[in-house]
């Protein structure tokens, strides 16, 4: 494929960067849901 | 279980895996089966994340200029509203960053230029550094609800610039293509897969976007609670010593 590097360079960058968020956002919730009350999570 | 120690529930957690394989068949259509196009190329290949990347800006920052109005409207004011409006704002910046990142390695290849001044790539660039702002604005000291009313001016402000955006490739001349598949002047004749694959990257990073939406604002509804519950243990604190 011609100019590889850019076409997997532009789709890695965006699945990391991504990636990167969502794991942040998963790992803060759980942290923060170990220390709260059931009231405080009406989602569960 | 389900949902009692994260921010998941059996439905984001279903929602998430149809979202990893809508982007697996994305990936795959995206860089393996589709053809190369007769004019860009294989850098046609950029724009299967690059297209969504920015659709998916759009409808975030409209949700966060939705939420915020309903805030500001007075008839629900709730803060779950301005949770969602900052949760949406948070993941819009992500998405024009990244949209912005992988725009200019297009041009890259096909302007012989990262970056230009051009008339989209400055707006959006405005865009983006708007939302930033947005973003600080949440930050700035004060109660859940003051937060809530100036970022929610702030959103309703910074919506203004979204069709400044989108039509500056009309309004003014831009280096940067006009709409082609959703303009029926233009006459755009795309292979199948091609247009399957484009179509299946709105799909799917639109769902992504919920799902991130979903997990982000009850983070938010976590981080609210915590902030309470830390300002009541200060405030009795001080009674205690005063005697109160």
């Amino acid at each position: 494929m011609k100019h590889a590097s850019f076409i997997f360079g532009s789709w890695g960058i965006t699945a990391v960067s991504i990636g990167v968020y969502a794991v942040w956002v998963i790992r803060r919730g759980r942290e923060l849901a170990k220390r709260a009350t059931r009231e405080e999570m009406p989602w569960t | 279980m389900a949902g009692q120690s994260s921010t998941g529930t059996s439905a984001t957690r279903r929602l998430g895996i149809l979202v990893i394989l809508m982007l697996a068949a994305l990936a795959l259509c995206g860089l393996w089966f589709s053809a190369e196009d007769v004019v860009q190329g294989s850098t046609v290949r950029i724009m299967y994340i690059h297209v969504p990347s920015i659709w998916t800006a759009y409808i975030a920052f409209g949700l966060t200029a939705l939420c915020s109005g309903v805030y500001l409207s007075g008839k629900n004011r709730s803060l779950a509203w301005d949770r969602v409006a900052g949760a949406a704002g948070e993941i819009g910046v992500l998405f024009v960053a990244v949209s912005l990142v992988t725009g200019s390695m297009w041009g890259r290849l096909t302007w012989g230029t990262y970056w230009v001044w051009d008339a989209r790539l400055t707006s959006t660039a405005f865009l983006f550094i708007t939302y930033v702002g947005y973003l600080a604005v949440r930050q700035l000291g004060g109660t859940h609800r003051q937060r809530a009313r100036r970022s929610s001016v702030l959103a309703l402000l910074a919506i203004l610039e979204i069709p400044l955006v989108h039509f500056s490739v009309t309004l003014w001349r831009s280096l940067h293509q006009e709409a082609s598949v959703a303009n029926p002047n233009a006459k755009v004749e795309l292979d199948g897969l091609m247009l399957f694959s484009l179509f299946l990257g709105l799909v799917a990073f639109t769902m992504l976007f919920v799902w991130l939406v979903l997990h982000r604002q009850r983070v938010m509804m976590l981080e609210d609670a915590f902030s309470d519950r830390g300002l009541d243990v200060a405030i009795t604190a001080r009674r205690n010593e005063a005697g109160v």
